[in-house]
């Protein structure tokens, strides 16, 4: 936020609060936005029903009587839980979500903070969600919620190595694992000499990106990878202790890290916030327009939006894999194509 | 005593860090619960990650994270979880073998401490050291330091195949 916060000379206390505000408002809008559009919405309309129609002008006042009916349920816990890791473990997830977002580039000067290592970071930091869930598993006192736990730990592990991978390709590509500088070689790009476009990964990286995608819908255990939450057998998982508030967390944590994964994915392989280079006749970063730092959040967001339909479209599609499917699939088809990509891709950075 | 050169916020920071750390490896050896015992040495784990980060080595830091928070414990904690963790304090975690731990202890930080003085004195850290880019670090891994890398990656691929054998029945 260099160039539009320092301009103003702000305090280092102000900048701070800003971040402060700034990440909130890009974990809490996505997250609003797809529970609304696509959960209530889109849902309905593919299984031919209207969705809620009440609140408020087309039932877009819905989240804010949902979340108001959560917040003034009892805060109950179950009597043999373990009480300090029931309550931490959805602030546990929560907080990698919240993590996520601060290596995330908005604008030229719109970021949180510059990580060299963005990419690596990125994929540490999305780890520690799954301690969170293995901790709810345990911590209800359930065997429901510890097989979900159990289930949910598996399966993060699993897919946590193709999505590992198939960054690999990326960052073999752009040359640097800073998440600014993949968006600048991406739009900086051409392809074949063509410059109208830059160089989208999607193009060069699709498998890597196919596969980035799977993993993202397993990581956040949205079907047809939801067999930690598989309601027909287990309840809900290592949720169904939750109630109130704490659900709540939860809730929330699931959209809003489906929407920072989406905006990490349209960084890694759609171009991210910004417009091709040539359109402007940019050359680098320090070209850019300062107008970019408005209009760069609105086209990451547009961007985030594209891909979580797919994410959701996914979701409302397709039935739940069953334990071994899942794990063979993650082991035996996504790894050894997602390690073929890195080759070629090796190859192919070698030679050209 | 104060020099003028003397990081204070650097100190301040490693110093409550460091307390952290020690109040939760006591925890971990103290606590009468499994799963506790796991994730205090999860903050103890994640402490040393915060102290990297004050050493500016953001790579081992997070390499730290991604290792032993993000899969090491996690595994640790599947198997625990999986096996005999109950909620709740049990009694017989500690067997009998238990103080045979603190000479080890004492020795290994001697070695440390020896190790650690002998090898630098009283050398300090340039204050203004630049940040150590991962670049900078896979080229000296790459570069002078292949075959070591490469010997590492024998000994790993040899406990992978030996795990691969010992968990297949036929």
């Amino acid at each position: 936020m260099n160039a539009v916060v320092l301009s103003t000379d702000l305090a280092y206390w102000a900048q701070s609060l800003l971040r402060v505000l700034g990440g909130l408002v890009a974990v809490l809008l996505p997250a609003g936005t797809i529970v609304y559009l696509f959960l209530f919405k889109m849902m309905s309309f593919m299984q031919s029903r209207l969705g809620p129609m009440e609140a408020g002008p087309y039932g877009s006042m819905q989240l804010f009587a949902e979340v108001g009916k959560w917040l003034q349920k009892e805060d109950i816990y179950p009597a043999r839980a373990d009480k300090f890791l029931f309550k931490i473990a959805p602030i546990i997830v929560l907080s990698s979500t919240f993590l996520l977002v601060a290596v995330v580039p908005f604008g030229p000067d719109a970021w949180f903070t510059n990580f060299e290592a963005g990419v690596f970071y990125m994929l540490a930091v999305s780890s520690i969600s799954v301690l969170g869930i293995l901790i709810a598993g345990w911590s209800s006192a359930n065997k429901y919620s510890l097989l979900g736990g159990l289930r949910a730990a598996g399966q993060l592990i699993a897919y946590e190595l193709p999505m590992v991978l198939a960054v690999v390709g990326v960052v073999i590509q752009a040359g640097t694992m800073n998440m600014q500088g993949i968006v600048v070689a991406q739009n900086a790009g051409s392809i074949f000499g063509w410059d109208g476009l830059g160089n989208p990964y999607i193009f060069t990286q699709f498998v890597g990106f196919v596969i980035f995608m799977i993993a993202v819908q397993a990581e956040l255990t949205q079907a047809p990878f939801d067999m930690p939450i598989a309601e027909s057998e287990l309840v809900s998982g290592y949720m169904t202790e939750y109630s109130g508030f704490r659900f709540l967390i939860f809730f929330i944590s699931e959209f809003a890290t489906a929407g920072v994964f989406s905006m990490i994915a349209s960084v890694l392989f759609l171009g991210g916030w910004a417009v091709p280079f040539s359109w402007f006749g940019w050359t680098n970063l320090d070209d850019i327009d300062n107008w970019m730092n408005v209009a760069g959040p609105l086209i990451l967001f547009t961007k985030m939006i594209v891909l979580s339909f797919i994410i959701m479209w996914v979701r409302f599609s397709y039935p739940r894999f069953r334990e071994d499917q899942l794990q063979r699939f993650a082991w035996k088809v996504l790894i050894p194509v997602s390690l073929v990509n890195i080759m070629l891709t090796a190859i192919f950075k070698v030679a050209f | 005593m104060i020099a003028a050169d003397l990081l204070v916020a650097q100190n301040i920071g490693f110093t409550i860090i460091a307390a952290i750390m020690v109040i939760g490896a006591l925890r971990v050896v103290t606590t009468s619960n499994v799963v506790h015992a796991a994730l205090w040495l999860v903050v103890v784990l994640a402490g040393a990650a915060a102290q990297y980060v004050l050493l500016a080595a953001e790579f081992v830091a997070i390499t730290q994270v991604l290792v032993y928070i993000g899969a090491v414990m996690v595994l640790f904690l599947f198997g625990t979880m999986l096996t005999r963790a109950r909620i709740g304090a049990e009694t017989d975690l500690n067997n009998k073998n238990w103080f045979m731990g603190v000479p080890v202890a004492v020795l290994l930080f001697a070695t440390l401490v020896i190790a650690l003085n002998d090898g630098f004195g009283d050398q300090r850290l340039p204050s203004d050291s630049p940040v150590v880019s991962t670049q900078q670090l896979s080229d000296q891994i790459f570069g002078p330091y292949l075959l070591p890398f490469w010997a590492l990656s024998f000994v790993l691929l040899a406990a992978v195949i030996g795990a691969i054998v010992l968990s297949r029945r036929d």
